[in-house]
């Protein structure tokens, strides 16, 4: 875990429905713990981590929830007024901009460029020296990338416009950003994915694509909502007799411990495919069967990330 | 008891929507494999570019038509395929963007304008809704065709179920934009601009962007301008068959509160639009008995010894307590919908990922395994 803490900023990606957002939030957690200043970033202000730490909406605005732990979401408007303001020093011209209507359009209109200034943000936030004035640098950016579907199209963002642009300063500015996220020393990627089939088919063509159309590798996989294994062999030997002969209640209880069991075997079974479908390492996360209370349940994960 | 048979009573397409990660696509392929079985002939439509339905149908792939799934594969699966037949395909949204734009191209110069637009080729796809509008798109025109009995069309992995109600609109906002004028200039944005006196404008603009990305946004922008009429009057169509009385929305969610929430904002939406909304069909609910009394621990402990008898126990309460959240999210559901057409599939014990797995879900969608419960 500690390489992955020990990036300037790690992108948790995976599809939708797997608790990425939670497992960003954990890391958070674990690295500000560690004493590194953190910020975790939102992109399609969902704005769970306000909702866990039970605060109000944070929006474009980097906000302390805890000792050394940062949030902020990342509207993709106020990151385009941003990058103008940094782009453009003298006022005028500026104001010239925002006035005109063709500005308007063509910011909202050209396709990839919210993604793009979005990108723009986080590398901001993860530079030595800010560029907004009056900012901190942190030792650990957190991006909470979109579901996948997405997520490889967003990551991909810089290189197209790079591409397209050719030269001038996006081509530039997007060139920068693509060697930012592909920079392997700096840059760390974590999936992740539940134990079943069709998650650990889809985890394994994600790291693949992302080694492929982005240029990345994976540095790790959590695998999230993992069953204990409540009863051994033996013991699933003595509820399959039990079951026989319980009435009622006591049956409904023995076929929920049978049922449980087996659900964990084909989780284990799951965990052993990935293993022979995937190169980065795997780390495990419990499922969780008080799963409402969300703070709770990202200081248990953060635990169990050590 | 209610059944998708119920939910889909005079139905010719079906739309399942919901948030990501509930298993959209599995009950899609779920519902088109039952109806084939009830002797319809049925397509699914897939946009999901993780080829689960694919995967799930037995499928080696799927491409941008439609293709029969072997009624021999059903028979495997102790399924019985019947009269019907079962198609399937997954949306290719770039490819259906390229026959779209061919049909709607007053010619050929301005169809090769921009499909070889370099901001066409390389960012079409990341263009705001163009996947959800593609999927309608296609939907339609197989609609058009009227091969099938039955459409079934599993949307696409949003953010949230809402952005695909939304997104053809943004979609046709952008080609339809008023600013687009701007750019219809022949000669091109940069002259027109200079031609203008407001050179300062596009000299600001060039600091931001390099002037090679404005004049191919520029050509980009004024090629599609030709194709405004062609795209709003498709749309309309689209929006007549979603609205139609032979659609229907069905919501797909799981038993957890957020996806419960978002199921109910979807629903408000569907209300908002006019659109038919069929039912929820709410996934992988967990189910318990009754609290396990002194009694039960009594008996417990007599068959499995104090241990056993207590993890047993303690296990049974984690789920209970799981199955307690599930059914409090359900009625809340139900209750906020403003219907009792809510068909719950249990938490299986295997995750289903073929056509035998399929089948069990279909027991549940179709009511036989309910029925069996009864007996």
């Amino acid at each position: 875990m500690k390489d992955l803490l020990n990036k300037r900023l790690v992108i948790v990606t995976g599809k939708g429905g797997v608790g990425k957002s939670t497992v960003a939030l954990a890391l958070g957690l674990k690295a500000s713990e560690l004493g590194k200043r953190t910020i975790v970033c939102e992109v399609a202000s969902q704005e769970r981590i306000s909702h866990a730490f039970h605060r109000g909406s944070v929006g474009f605005k980097e906000t302390e929830f805890r000792q050394n732990l940062y949030g902020i979401s990342i509207d993709p408007d106020a990151a385009m007024r941003e990058y103008v303001l940094l782009a453009l020093r003298v006022k005028a011209m500026r104001d010239l901009l925002f006035r005109s209507k063709l500005f308007t359009y063509l910011a909202a209109a050209t396709p990839g460029l919210r993604e793009l200034v979005t990108i723009g943000k986080i590398w901001e936030l993860a530079l030595d020296e800010r560029r907004v004035k009056g900012t901190k640098p942190y030792d650990l950016v957190i991006l909470d990338a979109p579901a996948t579907g997405h997520g490889v199209g967003f990551l991909q963002t810089p290189r197209t416009f790079a591409n397209v642009a050719r030269v001038g300063p996006i081509a530039a500015q997007a060139e920068t950003l693509h060697r930012f996220i592909t920079n392997r020393r700096k840059t760390g990627v974590a999936i992740v994915a539940l134990p079943e089939e069709m998650p650990v088919n889809e985890t394994a063509t994600l790291e693949r694509d992302l080694a492929r159309t982005v240029g990345v590798s994976v540095d790790r996989i959590f695998l999230n909502g993992l069953y204990p294994n409540r009863f051994d062999d033996a013991e699933i030997q003595a509820l399959e007799a039990g079951l026989a002969k319980a009435p009622g209640t006591a049956w409904d209880a023995i076929a929920a411990g049978l049922a449980a069991s087996r659900r964990a075997a084909a989780q284990q079974e799951q965990i052993a495919r990935l293993d022979a479908k995937t190169r980065a390492p795997v780390t495990t996360l419990p499922f969780l069967f008080q799963p409402e209370l969300e703070a709770d349940e990202i200081r248990t994960l953060a635990e169990a990330m050590s | 008891m209610t059944t998708v048979t119920d939910l889909t009573e005079g139905k010719r397409v079906v739309i399942c929507a919901g948030p990501g990660g509930v298993g959209k696509t599995t009950t899609s392929a779920a519902i088109a494999t039952g109806m084939a079985a009830r002797g319809l002939r049925v397509a699914v439509l897939t946009i999901d570019p993780a080829k689960r339905l694919a995967d799930s149908l037995g499928l080696p792939e799927l491409g941008n038509v439609e293709r029969q799934v072997d009624p021999e594969l059903f028979r495997d699966a102790g399924a019985d395929p019947g009269d019907g037949e079962l198609w399937a395909m997954m949306l290719d949204s770039k490819a259906t963007f390229d026959e779209v734009v061919a049909r709607h191209a007053p010619d050929e110069e301005t169809r090769d304008a921009v499909l070889s637009n370099r901001i066409y080729i390389e960012l079409s796809s990341a263009l705001a809704g163009s996947q959800e509008y593609m999927a309608m798109e296609k939907l339609y025109e197989i609609w058009a065709e009227d091969r099938y009995d039955l459409l079934v069309l599993d949307t696409p992995p949003s953010r949230n179920a809402l952005d695909f109600l939304e997104a053809p609109n943004r979609l046709l906002q952008f080609i339809e934009g008023r600013s687009l004028q701007v750019f219809l200039a022949p000669t091109g944005f940069a002259a027109k601009v200079a031609g203008r006196g407001t050179s300062i404008m596009f000299s600001i603009l060039k600091r931001i962007t390099g002037v090679d990305l404005l004049e191919d946004l520029s050509d980009f922008f004024g090629a599609f301008s030709g194709m405004v009429g062609g795209f709003r009057e498709r749309a309309v169509k689209v929006n007549e068959l979603l609205s139609d009385e032979l659609s229907t929305f069905l919501v797909i969610c799981g038993p957890q509160s957020e996806a419960i929430e978002e199921a109910a904002f979807f629903r408000g939406k569907l209300r908002e639009q006019g659109l038919p909304f069929g039912g929820a069909i709410v996934n992988k609910v967990h189910r318990a008995g009754d609290v396990a009394t002194d009694e039960t621990l009594g008996q417990l402990e007599r068959l499995l010894g104090s241990d056993l008898a207590e993890r047993v126990a303690s296990n049974y309460e984690d789920y209970r307590l799981l199955a307690e959240r599930d059914r409090r999210n359900i009625e809340r559901l139900a209750s906020e919908l403003g219907t009792d057409q809510v068909i719950q599939v249990p938490y299986l014990d295997r995750d289903v990922h073929d056509l035998a797995g399929l089948e069990e879900v279909n027991g549940h969608l179709f009511g036989r395994a309910n029925d069996a419960d009864v007996s």
